[in-house]
């Protein structure tokens, strides 16, 4: 096994993605994800990579847009008020089917919002953040191993499905040091024929491009587009489930929140309550089969969430309504606790007894 | 029988969509005749703008991306960084270049990225219809400006080169015109050298071409070019604004 | 299954997060499971700053400590804020140097450190921090003093290994001290 380092959430995506073979970084200054740009611009210089501060959050994304268009691995890194400004670019990069990893190290919102951690960007994130039609591959780390496991995984979904891969951190999980081992990484090598690298007067001109003033022809490629995002949801979802074997209420959550739920599972299972944990790893594509198998055994549903309830509808519409779902969850940079969220199993388990 | 004309090999046989009368032709041709003499067309890659030219990767034959409203010049960072053995190049209008996306030019300049950037100037957003630019002179009639343009309201037109030359960044700054023979010569000499710049490594060069808009301006091609020389180039003085190279060569000597 | 959460409090710039650190490297090398969390933003700058650290022979829930087994305090707003969420059965451990203030609770094993004063004394007036941490490892049966001074080597950049020396010396100078 390789050696075990502790690492902040922030550095392991940085060391991560260089292990995946990015070299190529743009970003700007946000709190709380600066590790990752503060990592990069100390490697990347000796590895051969570019990293560059740029101007704006909007010139950052537009920089990947072209690295990606160069067919290269490359990312920036925001938290959740320069996300917002990067959804133009995000757009463009949907809409020109190139891939990218980009990651938001949430806090709260909206506005100018706060520091703290947050997960009030799981609209923005799963919903698609730009304008039109199109889906990010959305991944919600839980642990500073898992930074790094799916930054990689990221990376590699990208150039599979030519899509952005976002990591749907906070900034608990980013700021946080936990042990963490590099193992070896998979690194998938996808043919990128439609990249920019120079005609070398050797083949036609190639065209990056996410215009067409004929409907006809752009409602043709959101249909191609919209097939290959049901590949995705097909083949991709990941979730770990928790004491979910006999489980009677079934709590979902992902990122801090399932690591808070989780420690409230346990407490439960010591009261005599029977319950389970459902964690999604991917938001987007969501883990529906689970969730719908849940529906059938399972009273009810507990969604925690450090939102206003957003994942929720995602729980509902997976379950298409079942069982009830309960929300529990604070908001702006707040953290439930553990006894929050066994209050809200209790009632669950009450309302159906 | 020999041949005395024909298209640069950098442009595709797509036929141009531009309004009859538009600058836009001469200017792609003075960059595919660049490219062309510079033997440079398997390397280059372009950034197409949001604006007239928005499919201009359709015109020229070396491999061509779209940016989004302003931003050619972060996408062409990202290229070039990327791609630094490649000779990376935008096309962008006035209000790409010098309103929305006056941030990327001005960093992109200040990094001294080596990038060509052609920025054509026609004092007036085009694609959308006639609206206002940055550029539009005081007084200037448009869609936005329907009583001339009141600099006490909306403020005055942006003077790129003149803006740009204060910077330590830049290694070349000039403007240029199209409106008559002798103006385009020196224009297609200009875009060349802003490419040769690049290929020698010297970095962020800009070429302001002050172009006409017939149609936006509600006049015909004719008298569009003669009101460049009466009305713009006054306000758009041409030349050199700024020569790195040139200036140490003259303080070596 | 044993599981120890710490928290450490005071203001920024007393090396709150570098004591948590230190914690948290030990149980590294001791192959714990292990997280550490710091407040962040401004506070870093002069507010209040405070350290999450949770030891543990399983894998760890939440990083985030909401009654800690052990409190480290280096200010009075800081031992207000946390006096009542300790365990009972838990440890308090005070710079009296900082807080004059008694902790009222009994159901506590409660440890006055001047460490700012002994720090001073010994030389190295910027580690009252690790004067605490020689106190904790001293008196907490799930820590111990062993491998302290190899967690310090691997902890400090070796462009500043004369640090370790000093941060011993701190360590050592709590570790001694006899309330």
């Amino acid at each position: 096994m390789a050696e075990r380092v502790l690492m902040k959430g922030n550095e392991a995506i940085a060391e991560a993605a260089i292990r995946a073979g990015c070299r190529h970084y743009f970003g700007y200054p946000i709190t709380p994800q600066t590790e990752v740009a503060a990592y990069m611009a100390k490697k990347m210089p000796k590895i051969g990579g570019v990293f560059l501060q740029a101007e704006s959050e909007i010139a950052s994304i537009n920089m990947v847009y072209g690295a990606a268009a160069a067919g290269m691995r490359v990312m920036t890194s925001s938290s959740s008020p320069g996300i917002s400004l990067k959804g133009e670019g995000l757009s463009y990069i949907a809409g020109s089917d190139v891939p990218a990893f980009v990651v938001n190290v949430q806090r709260g919102g909206p506005g100018l919002g706060g520091i703290q951690p947050s997960q009030s960007d799981y609209f923005q994130a799963t919903k698609g953040g730009g304008h039109g039609d199109y889906h990010m591959i959305v991944l919600a780390p839980a642990s500073v191993q898992e930074m790094a496991s799916l930054t990689i995984k990221g990376f590699n979904l990208a150039d599979k499905y030519l899509m952005t891969a976002m990591i749907l951190a906070d900034g608990t999980i980013g700021q946080m040091m936990e042990p963490i081992s590099f193992e070896d990484a998979e690194i998938e090598t996808y043919d990128k024929p439609w990249a920019l690298t120079g005609t070398k007067m050797r083949r036609p001109h190639n065209i990056v491009n996410s215009l067409y003033l004929k409907p006809d022809e752009l409602e043709q490629k959101n249909f191609e587009r919209y097939k290959k995002y049901a590949v995705v949801e097909e083949n991709e979802p990941m979730w770990e489930e928790y004491r979910m074997e006999d489980a009677e209420i079934c709590v979902v959550a992902f990122g801090i929140a399932s690591r808070v739920a989780k420690n409230a599972v346990v407490a439960a299972r010591a009261e005599g309550v029977k319950v389970g944990l459902i964690r999604p790893i991917t938001l987007w594509p969501f883990p529906k089969k689970p969730l719908r198998a849940a529906a059938d055994q399972v009273k009810a549903f507990v969604s925690v969430e450090l939102n206003m309830g957003q994942m929720i509808d995602d729980v509902r519409l997976a379950i298409e309504c079942k069982k009830p779902v309960s929300l529990c969850n604070r908001a702006g940079g707040m953290i439930p606790s553990p006894d929050q969220v066994l209050s809200a199993i209790r009632e669950a388990q009450k309302g159906e007894n | 029988m020999a041949i005395v004309f024909q298209k640069p090999h950098a442009l595709t046989d797509a036929v141009l969509h531009y309004c009859p009368g538009c600058p836009h032709g001469i200017i792609h041709r003075l960059v595919a005749e660049a490219i062309d003499s510079l033997g440079i067309e398997g390397e280059a890659i372009g950034v197409a703008p949001v604006g007239c030219a928005v499919m201009a990767y359709d015109y020229f034959n070396c491999d061509m991306i779209e940016a989004a409203h302003g931003r050619a010049p972060a996408t062409a960072t990202g290229l070039k960084r990327c791609r630094p053995e490649n000779i990376v190049f935008t096309y962008q209008g006035d209000g790409d270049l010098a309103s929305i996306g006056m941030a990327e030019t001005v960093h992109a300049a200040a990094r001294n990225e080596n990038i060509t950037i052609i920025f054509v100037n026609n004092a007036i957003y085009g694609m959308t219809g006639g609206q206002m630019a940055p550029t539009s002179l005081p007084g200037q009639v448009t869609q936005t400006s329907p009583y001339g343009r009141d600099v006490k309201h909306c403020g005055w037109p942006i003077k790129v080169c003149e803006l740009l030359a204060t910077l330590e960044g830049p290694e070349y700054i000039e403007r240029v015109a199209v409106n008559n023979v002798k103006n385009v010569k020196a224009a297609g000499r200009a875009i060349k050298k802003a490419f040769q710049n690049q290929i020698e490594g010297k970095g962020f060069s800009l070429i302001e071409v002050v172009s006409a808009c017939p149609t936006n301006w509600g006049m015909t091609p004719q008298k569009a070019l003669e009101w460049v020389e009466s009305d713009m180039i006054p306000y758009y003085p041409l030349g050199v604004y700024k020569d790195r190279s040139a200036a140490k060569e003259a303080e070596a000597k | 299954m044993k599981t120890t959460q710490i928290l450490i409090a005071g203001f920024g710039g007393q090396g709150i997060l570098f004591a948590g650190k230190f914690l948290a490297y030990k149980g590294l090398l001791e192959d714990l499971q292990v997280s550490w969390l710091p407040s962040y933003g401004p506070e870093m700058r002069g507010g209040t700053a405070n350290c999450n650290v949770i030891l543990s022979d399983d894998p760890v829930g939440s990083p985030i400590i909401t009654d800690p087994d052990v409190l480290i305090v280096m200010n009075l707003p800081s031992l207000q804020k946390y006096v009542d969420t300790v365990v009972p059965g838990g440890q308090i451990y005070v710079d009296s140097t900082l807080i004059q203030e008694k902790v009222r609770r009994t159901d506590v094993e409660v440890y006055y450190i001047p460490a700012s004063q002994m720090a001073n004394d010994a030389g190295v007036p910027t580690l009252a921090n690790m004067v605490m941490m020689g106190c904790v490892l001293k008196n907490n049966p799930e820590l111990s003093f062993d491998g302290a001074a190899e967690t310090m080597a691997k902890l400090v950049p070796p462009k500043k290994a004369n640090l370790v020396e000093l941060n011993m010396k701190a360590l050592e100078a709590g570790r001694d001290y006899e309330g």
